[in-house]
């Protein structure tokens, strides 16, 4: 069987077990590379020369003493706004087309500790705004099941790495919905963690209150194995927990549901939902009701605010984060500016996309004076009213099942002319950020045309377990996961 | 709200963006558009509601004020667009007199 074909844990036990060699493996996924990327444009910084000499000197290594960690070998992408210590960090945007960050990320050094081998970093929405990687200021990915869709976003690029299996799994990173939205739309595994469970330190900061960085796998073992090793409390993140890192693997042991109790909530299933959609998620219901989970309907009534609160205060937060750059330590600076001001109005100008500007204008607004209390106040009070809805909810139920998008993967240009509409395609994942819960995506179908179709299951805060649990248990119960994408 | 070119062109000043006379039509547009949708908070009653700014682990996180390793200068310096010696290099801010 060819390499790139096995998942993270699979690949992982035949490179424990000596049965493959790390060059090996690297050599399969630069071929696998060089044959789908043409089609799928994942990647925004293909690796493949460090990643050579990487699995070489691991070999070599290897040889005099075979000792291995979790990752030792694994062949992965991260997602191009997480910092990775000398390879080019862009965000998609022309502002850091040529920034070089000089450390890691949290999670990177993590994954570097444990010996990962780094494939590339892959693309998104510039700066992660956006639903489609549409926004990327080299180009949009594509979506493996069908190249004329987008492959959601804004983790677009590493959904569509994991999906075209140029890479074993990435890393992925979530404000509103940019893990799961995309995993959904390729048909793979996203999780969400708790706000707080993964450090943030050196993830190019968009929302700083809603963003976290989570997996991307082919299967539900593999974001928990994944998980495992990025997850845990760190001091350079002040927003990270100091809580202790349960078995995550453990946790898919027990496959039955009994016990369990799973909320449906009504506002999820109204107009708008696509009837594909809507039929494949409800036989996922039946599913997890078959394996022994009491499924309830539950109400959460602020749901139609998510979106309109989302916006108000990611904007807020991304208008602040992005007024660091200003052409001055780091990044794009516009040529022949006669004065300090020109520079920064001229330097914005030039190293921002329209969506990005779009958010930057809208998150100033929404804070300046006179407006203050009328949008940010107002949508800070509704957060509140959503955050309550889950509080309520998690008192009668475990978990929450929805459709993890309305639609399947819709064709590019379909909404990039329409911003409001786009934003409204992140419906069902963006009051889960708001909350701050833990929640993943699945595949659970395909519509009549082969898209995939993604059911998104949330927990209590710091119950990934549970979480992972039952997506585990419905996914070894249907076949969905094993099937691939034919890249033509 | 109904956003004029004229919001736009404040917006744009204080985030310190030049914007073309074309940007400001399309976005004094998709600004309103986005705007009415987000005006439809108001149907939601928020009396005596407190706000949320972060959503978990809201606490203050203290620690030593302590002497560690950072970013040597040269790294540090490494992505500046323009650097002289140990320092970056940006045009002149004050005016002459």
């Amino acid at each position: 069987m060819s390499l790139h074909k096995l998942t993270l844990f699979e690949l992982q036990k035949q490179f424990r077990a000596g049965e493959v060699t790390a060059t090996e493996i690297v050599h399969a996924y630069s071929l696998r590379i060089s044959q789908v990327e043409p089609k799928v444009k994942a990647f925004v910084t293909q690796t493949k020369e460090s990643a050579s000499l990487q699995a070489e000197a691991l070999d070599r290594k290897l040889k005099e003493w075979r000792k291995t960690k979790p990752l030792t070998g694994m062949p992965l992408a991260i997602k191009d706004n997480i910092c990775t210590d000398g390879v080019h960090t862009t965000c998609s945007s022309r502002m850091l087309q040529n920034f070089i960050p000089p450390y890691d990320a949290t999670t990177v050094a993590k994954l570097r500790a444990q010996e990962y081998i780094l494939l590339g970093k892959t693309n998104l929405d510039e700066f992660a705004m956006g639903s489609s990687t549409e926004n990327s200021a080299f180009g949009p990915s594509r979506n493996p099941w069908n190249l004329h869709c987008v492959p959601g976003g804004s983790s677009g690029g590493s959904a569509a790495a994991v999906a075209a299996e140029e890479c074993v799994a990435a890393l992925g990173s979530d404000t509103g919905g940019s893990i799961r939205q995309p995993a959904a739309f390729c048909g793979v595994v996203g999780l969400k963690p708790t706000y707080g469970r993964v450090s943030r330190y050196g993830l190019v900061a968009f929302a700083s209150s809603l963003d976290q960085i989570g997996p991307i796998t082919k299967d539900v073992s593999d974001a928990a194995f994944l998980l495992q090793a990025i997850a845990g409390h760190d001091p350079m993140d002040s927003t990270s927990i100091d809580r202790s890192v349960p078995d995550y693997m453990k946790a898919l042991q027990k496959r039955n549901l009994k016990a369990l109790k799973i909320g449906v909530p009504v506002e999820f299933f109204t107009e708008g939902l696509d009837p594909d959609v809507e039929q494949a998620v409800k036989a996922a219901i039946a599913e997890l009701k078959n394996l022994g989970a009491e499924i309830r309907e539950i109400r959460l009534p602020s749901t139609g605010a998510a979106v309109a609160v989302y916006y108000v205060i990611a904007t807020a937060e991304a208008s602040s984060n992005l007024a660091r750059f200003d052409g001055v330590k780091f990044g794009f600076r516009a040529k022949e500016s006669k004065d300090l001001l020109e520079l920064y109005m001229k330097t914005r100008q030039e190293g921002f996309g329209p969506e990005v500007k779009r958010r930057i204008m809208l998150g100033t607004y929404v804070l300046s004076a006179g407006y203050y209390d009328a949008y940010y106040g107002k949508a800070q009070a509704v957060r509140t009213l959503v955050c309550q809805d889950f509080a309520t909810a998690f008192k009668e139920v475990d978990l929450i099942v929805t459709p993890a998008t309305p639609t399947p993967a819709f064709k590019l240009g379909e909404k990039s002319e329409d911003p409001l509409q786009m934003y409204l395609s992140d419906i069902f994942t963006i009051s889960v950020n708001l909350a701050g819960l833990p929640a993943i995506a699945l595949p659970c179908g395909f519509n009549k045309t082969g898209l995939p179709i993604g059911v998104q299951l949330i927990g209590r805060a710091f119950e990934e377990e549970t979480v992972l649990r039952a997506a585990h248990a419905y996914e070894q119960s249907t076949q969905w996961h094993l099937k691939k994408a034919m890249i033509r | 709200m109904k956003i004029t070119q004229q919001d736009v062109e404040k917006m744009a000043q204080l985030a310190r963006l030049a914007v073309t006379p074309a940007e400001k039509e399309t976005f004094a547009k998709q600004l309103t558009q986005i705007l009415a949708h987000i005006d439809t908070l108001n149907q939601y009653d928020t009396t005596g509601i407190d706000p949320t700014a972060v959503a978990i682990g809201q606490v203050n996180v203290f620690r030593d004020d302590l002497v560690r390793p950072s970013l040597p200068s040269d790294k540090a310096l490494a992505n500046a667009p323009e650097r002289e010696a140990d320092g970056f290099v940006v045009p002149k801010i004050l005016e002459e007199r």
